[in-house]
């Protein structure tokens, strides 16, 4: 199958799906009349509005066989690594305080780049650990855990 | 005479050690944010939402302005230098201006660049001060209906100029219409779509919306491309233009100008689209076509001047009617929320110190902008030698706190990832995150519109076509889909956009 195809056939499928999840779930809202509308009328024909785009958009990519865009690249590392160091900050920064999900964040998502260096991403880790204790914490008061919980006794 | 009052009220407002301190910061970091490829002001304005909390609401609004149009002043550096657009609306900055620099004339672009548009800031400011009062007094006029249609309107704009396939934007808007659904319902206040999860019921937050779809993804794909920059080696000699360049560019200048002010105005519009139809322009009348793209001055003044015009006067749709013409204003509108102030026709008359204040700041900012960049100019070019494996983990980390501190609550990290990959994922089947963003920030205020007009209607959906503002509204809408649907325009368009992308 041809790469553009694949591309709006796939961006129609993403379409239909959160089009249809839309739909089913105001369905289960009051939809009301048109005159006194109710929570789920609005929600609701926007999904089904976002279904029949998305439907169309499916449908023409595999009636239409022109376009000769190449495919980009796809690596999963840069993927994979900058979207676990955010959650796993997310994830810790409660338990194991500020200081520890920040140097975790810089050196997980460092391991994203081509050209990492373990020492050069230590260092970064701790230069910018620095300028976010003295600048979020220190200056603009942040309310944000520091230290991890066990430590502070604190949840 | 009663601009020149409430110029002077702003006066007072603007110039206040506290409001000059935050608008300098400002137009500081947004050059700084401009020069850096690979971030932009809607990253930048989103993490330092939450660091803006505790001032008032005007200086927060003034320094948030001075980082968007600071960003447009810095952009323009790196495309003269590099060659690299450090903002999206520089793109077309590249063409002439690097080619400049290879001629060892880099100063005097990066002159006119900085000259072009202050000159445009200063023209741009008083048009939003004489558009301001009567366009808010239209908008007095204006019922739900009238809104509903507006909204429309706006949001077939922003699919207008979206690159790419038109349907693929529609869907863009659609889906950030239902995006925009979920949290409380205001009129039943039953939750949608919050899936039990509590952190949801205040809906979904703007700041790790427009992180993850515009900064998380945008350092996914940076990361897969490991592109390479190099920093123009030879010396910056000569900031002064010749006199023949000064004749050239002024007209230009003018020309770019009136462009990007009247693009900036127009719903959907904004700084990209201006700084390229000015120079499409600049090409078409000019005598020697063929000239441009091998270092011609226009080419530089005219898109210039025009991003920092439209910067500014697309402010106008916003602070009159209280509708976000763009991503960045759509950022700026959940500011002013956030601070408690309802971006709309109300804020020229309840608070006309912050109104006035902030649109003498950029006048004041822009002042800053033409001092601060030409001596500092050194200083970015060293700032471009950072790499960006240091640099990136330097913004997640920035991303991550500052969510954080929006709600103090770590579910919006992981919400942020989710839209990363999301941004990622429509990013690789060319969909256009900006058409989303818009359709999110407006799609409550569709709903309660619709729903209003519809009750005054008693359900007869005629109100939209009968009453004549809605309907030219609506009727305008209409003639947009309709061009770009036309197959000559459409390729021009797409060819238009093409060329755009590739120079990325």
């Amino acid at each position: 199958m041809h790469i553009k195809r694949t591309k709006d056939f796939s961006a129609g499928l993403i379409f239909m799906f959160f089009g249809i999840a839309s739909a089913v779930i105001s369905g289960s809202y009051q939809i009301g009349t048109s005159a006194k509308m109710g929570p789920g009328y609005f929600p609701f024909a926007l999904g089904g509005v976002l279904t029949l785009l998305g439907l169309v958009i499916s449908l023409r990519s595999l009636s239409r066989g022109e376009g000769t865009r190449k495919a980009r690249s796809f690596r999963a590392k840069p993927l994979v690594l900058v979207l676990s160091s955010v959650v796993l900050f997310g994830l810790l920064l409660r338990p194991l305080g500020l200081v520890l999900s920040t140097v975790i964040l810089i050196i997980v998502s460092s391991l994203a780049s081509d050209e990492f260096k373990k020492k050069e991403a230590i260092l970064n880790a701790f230069v910018l650990l620095a300028i976010v204790l003295i600048v979020f914490v220190y200056f603009l008061k942040f309310q944000i855990p520091v230290w991890p919980s066990f430590l502070t006794g604190r949840i | 005479m009663e601009l020149l009052s409430n110029l002077a009220l702003g006066f007072q407002t603007a110039v206040s050690p506290l409001n000059l301190l935050y608008c300098f910061l400002g137009v500081l970091i947004g050059t700084l944010i401009g020069v850096l490829p690979g971030i932009g002001p809607v990253q930048t304005i989103a993490i330092l939402l939450p660091a803006t909390f505790a001032l008032p609401p005007v200086t927060a609004l003034i320094m948030l302005a001075g980082i968007y149009y600071g960003a447009q002043y810095g952009g323009s550096t790196t495309s003269i230098l590099v060659n690299v657009p450090g903002e999206a609306s520089a793109v077309v900055t590249c063409m002439d201006g690097y080619q400049m620099a290879l001629q060892g004339r880099a100063g005097a672009a990066l002159t006119i660049a900085a000259l072009g548009s202050f000159i445009a800031g200063c023209f741009a400011t008083l048009l939003l001060a004489v558009l301001a009062i009567p366009l808010s007094e239209v908008a007095f006029k204006f019922g739900p209906a009238e809104y509903f249609s507006l909204m429309v309107f706006g949001l077939i704009g922003s699919i207008v100029f979206a690159s790419g396939s038109v349907m693929k934007a529609v869907g863009m808007v659609v889906l950030g219409l239902t995006l925009g659904m979920v949290g409380t319902d205001v009129t039943s206040g039953i939750h949608r779509f919050s899936f039990g999860i509590p952190e949801l019921a205040d809906g979904i937050g703007f700041v790790p919306l427009a992180m993850g779809l515009f900064g998380i993804s945008e350092i996914i794909k940076s990361l897969e491309r490991r592109e390479k920059r190099e920093v123009l080696k030879s010396k910056l000699m000569g900031f002064w233009m010749s006199k023949k360049e000064v004749k050239a560019a002024a007209p230009a200048v003018v020309r770019g100008t009136l462009t990007g002010s009247l693009l900036g105005i127009l719903p959907g519009g904004g700084v990209i689209l201006a700084s390229f139809i000015s120079y499409m322009l600049e090409k078409k009348i000019s005598r020697d076509p063929e000239s441009f793209g091998k270092g011609n001055i226009q080419g530089v003044a005219s898109p210039e001047s025009a991003n920092n015009a439209a910067s500014q006067t697309c402010f106008v749709p916003l602070l009159t009617l209280g509708i976000p013409s763009n991503v960045i204003l759509a950022m700026m509108a959940g500011a002013m929320i956030i601070h408690g102030i309802q971006p709309g026709p109300r804020v020229i008359s309840s608070n006309p110190s912050l109104f006035w204040g902030v649109i003498v700041s950029m006048w004041v900012g822009n002042l800053m902008l033409v001092i601060l960049n030409l001596p500092l100019i050194g200083i970015w070019v060293k700032l471009l030698s950072v790499p960006y494996r240091l640099l990136y983990p330097a913004i997640l980390l920035f991303c991550c706190i500052g969510i954080y501190s929006v709600n103090n609550n770590t579910f919006d990290i992981g919400l942020t990832a989710f839209f990363g990959l999301l941004g990622y994922v429509f990013a690789k089947l060319e969909c256009e995150p900006a058409p989303l963003i818009l359709g999110f920030v407006l799609g409550p205020m569709m709903e309660e519109n619709l729903r209003r007009g519809m009750l005054l209607s008693r359900g007869d959906p005629s109100i939209f076509f009968t009453r004549p503002l809605s309907l030219l509204f609506l009727l305008m809408a209409l003639a947009m889909l309709i061009v770009i649907a036309l197959p000559g325009i459409r390729r021009k368009r797409e060819d238009a956009f093409h060329e755009e992308g590739e120079k990325k």
